[in-house]
């Protein structure tokens, strides 16, 4: 017997996340994010063992309440085992699950790191405040990684999988830590701040406040200013924690796995997204290319035979079926059906080919006929994935 | 909605949204076409800049300054930063705009802090372009279902917050626009998948409940041709048979194995996508028109794809 190589060049997912704690879903909308990354959950649930939880943003209803996880909101629960036996599993550990609320995260952010009770309800209770927790869509980034962090610094999973929010841009999330670390350090801040806190307004500053004043009305100033004097009083606590959390998902136990279709607008996001990961030093574990048509339409042969085809169906529908018009019609569509999907999957799989920056580990994961909505779906999507 | 929805193309500033990946850029596109050959000048502003928009008609990327990229069409991209500058310049007349450099740092961190004010540059520019006039229709290649409530929704937030001063009697003029049926319109885009769909459903009654913005029509992209008709099945069924597909196979001189199997999977996503179109019709109020766009079967997307889905969609409108 000729020796062994020990080092290992087929990877695979399964392998990548024996040795990761946090693995990061990231990717287009519309690619099947949030199923790939309860799929990949489910796997390791299954496989590896220990308790392994997916932080999840909006998983389609179905598939939420298959899995019992209907209205459960900021909570972790666990996925019952049942719903394993009843896909013909039997996990070796634990599949828990917890949504991303918004609101409530903000919420225990603030509980979390006012210094006392006074500060906390005028927070909660400051209109500016209610704006940002509730309304606007960029605060979702940073409750996302905020969640992550919180969660595992408490200890109490050996995988965490994140399905990250669609972000506007798809790096948001990533420069949200960092983004509210610099505006809490800022001067402009303190400048905003200055003039409700004395009436001192310097030679320097005056322009900006007399612009301010006119455009923004001067409640809304006194309710900026009351908002940042309030969060200065968690200046330390924020900015601490912000940048644990960009170290966090820098650490070597983080992978970030993109998920992604070979459709031409998901397949140029994705690319970007794995550019700028590597440009930032994070760890790209694997790319997921979801929806990948079958190969045989792909095949020249089969393309010539069904381009023959519909040149031929009239000779070649007659006596075969109970009605020889409708077998030419039939025929004729499933011949150009065939030659239509081989014009998409010919296209796709050039641009898989053409993705540059791809990490070791490239998962295609073939068409399935129906959606995903229960463990089963999940367990079958994940087997896919895992090796 | 008791008055008849208002024609797509009698609008004067219409924002297409939907979930990731489903396409609406494209919709987008195919509006403005639509529109420039029925003769108006059409503004198509991308708000997430990515130059995907331009890139469907074949131009470079486009930036805040309007651009001509096809006959009848010009395009911009957001950028609110601009848009605030423009904002100051117009309303303030600021002297030196150099003056204002703190302000444009300052608007950077209040915008993080309170994001509505991005998302009040965007719309306060897109309502701006309607009142002045300049199109005679505006596209707006808008956020995803996700964001565009936040977006609709800032003018009226920002009233709630801002009750007096310059913002207070902007605000109160964008929402005039924003309100007018007859002026303003959302198109929700979607595809014959589960969670397209019931992100659509979730997205109409957000609308209705948070925002004074009326929902014009849900387009519902790469819908699959129909192959068969029942009858059509059970003989595809019959061909599919052993003995008939060997002979078949015989006389084509190659298996047809694979084009038959093909054929069961476009048959198998056809009726999967027929499941939800019908789930997310029962969903919609009855009133409100549905519009069906053909999965293009093409190599790449471009000016003759723009121009196809503009004639389906012309098509489906009753053009």
């Amino acid at each position: 017997m000729s020796p062994r190589r020990i080092v290992e060049t087929s990877q695979t997912i399964g392998r990548l996340l024996s040795a990761k704690e946090i693995v990061i879903a990231c990717g287009p909308g519309g690619v099947g994010k949030t199923t790939t990354a309860a799929a990949v959950g489910a796997m390791a649930a299954a496989e590896h063992g220990g308790r392994v939880l997916v932080l999840t943003v909006d998983p389609a209803r179905r598939l939420a309440d298959a899995l019992g996880l209907k209205g459960i909101g900021n909570r972790e629960v666990r996925i019952s085992e049942d719903v394993f036996k009843q896909a013909g599993v039997t996990p070796r550990g634990e599949l828990w699950a917890a949504m991303l609320d918004t609101k409530q995260s903000w919420d225990d952010l603030i509980r979390r790191h006012a210094p006392d009770e006074a500060t906390r309800e005028k927070i909660l209770a400051n209109p500016l405040y209610q704006n940002i927790a509730g309304r606007f869509v960029q605060s979702h980034d940073y409750i996302a990684m905020e969640r992550l962090y919180e969660i595992h610094s408490e200890g109490k999973y050996d995988l965490i999988v994140v399905d990250t929010p669609p972000t506007r841009n798809a790096l948001d999330f990533l420069d949200a830590p960092q983004r509210l670390a610099d505006f809490f350090s800022s001067r402009l801040l303190r400048w905003l701040i200055a003039p409700y806190r004395s009436r001192l307004v310097n030679v320097a500053t005056k322009p900006f406040y007399t612009v301010a004043d006119r455009i923004l009305g001067t409640q809304f100033l006194a309710d900026i200013s009351e908002f940042f004097i309030l969060f200065q009083s968690m200046y330390e606590g924020f900015v601490t924690r912000s940048e644990a959390v960009t170290r966090l998902l820098s650490d070597r136990r983080t992978t970030f796995m993109v998920v992604s279709t070979l459709e031409a607008t998901p397949l140029r996001e994705a690319e970007f997204f794995s550019t700028e990961l590597t440009a930032r030093k994070l760890h790209l574990g694997a790319i997921i290319l979801n929806k990948v048509l079958p190969d045989y339409l792909r095949d020249s042969a089969t393309a010539r035979l069904a381009q023959h085809m519909a040149d031929e169906v009239e000779t070649l529908g007659q006596g075969l079926t109970d009605d020889d018009a409708v077998a030419v019609r039939v025929l004729r569509e499933v011949a150009e059906s065939f030659l239509h999907f081989g014009i998409v999957a010919r296209r796709e799989a050039e641009q898989q080919i053409e993705l540059k920056g791809a990490p070791d580990i490239l998962v295609t994961v073939p068409f399935f006929d129906a959606d995903i909505f229960d463990m089963e779906g999940l367990i079958r999507l994940g087997q896919q994935v895992w090796e | 909605m008791s008055a008849a929805v208002p024609d797509l193309l009698q609008l004067k500033l219409v924002f297409v949204t939907g979930k990731g990946g489903v396409g609406k850029t494209t919709v987008a596109a195919a509006l403005a076409q639509l529109g420039a050959e029925h003769g108006k000048h059409v503004l198509a502003c991308e708000v997430d800049a990515k130059g995907d928009l331009a890139a469907l008609f074949e131009a470079a990327p486009t930036d805040f300054v309007p651009r001509q990229i096809a006959p009848g069409i010009a395009s911009m991209s957001m950028d609110t930063e601009a848009s605030l500058r423009e904002y100051l310049k117009l309303h303030l007349r600021i002297p030196v705009v150099g003056r204002i450099g703190p302000l444009a740092k300052a608007f950077d961190f209040v915008a993080t802090a309170a994001p509505g004010v991005r998302e009040i540059l965007t719309v306060g520019k897109l309502c701006y372009e309607v009142r002045e006039r300049h199109y005679d229709l505006v596209v707006v290649d808008a956020p995803a279902s996700g964001h565009i409530i936040g977006q609709l929704a800032a003018p009226q937030a920002i009233n709630d917050l801002v009750k007096v001063g310059l913002i207070r009697s902007q605000t109160d003029w964008m929402l005039e626009i924003l309100s007018d049926a007859q002026k303003t319109g959302l198109v929700a885009v979607t595809t014959p998948e589960e969670m397209p769909v019931n992100e659509t459903l979730e997205l109409v009654t957000r609308v209705k409940d948070e925002t004074t913005v009326q929902l014009s029509a849900v387009v519902v992209n790469r819908v699959l041709p129909e192959l068969f008709g029942q009858r059509e099945e059970e003989v595809f069924e019959q061909l599919r048979e052993p003995e008939a597909e060997a002979v078949l196979s015989e006389r084509a001189g190659g298996s047809v194995a694979p084009v038959l199997e093909a054929a069961r999977l476009a048959v198998t996503l056809r009726r999967t996508g027929a499941g939800h179109l019908q789930h997310l019709q029962s969903g919609l109020p009855p009133d409100l028109p549905v519009l069906l766009l053909p999965e293009l079967f093409t190599r790449t997307h471009g000016v003759r794809t723009t121009h196809q889905m503009a004639q389906a969609l012309g098509e489906e409108l009753g053009y």
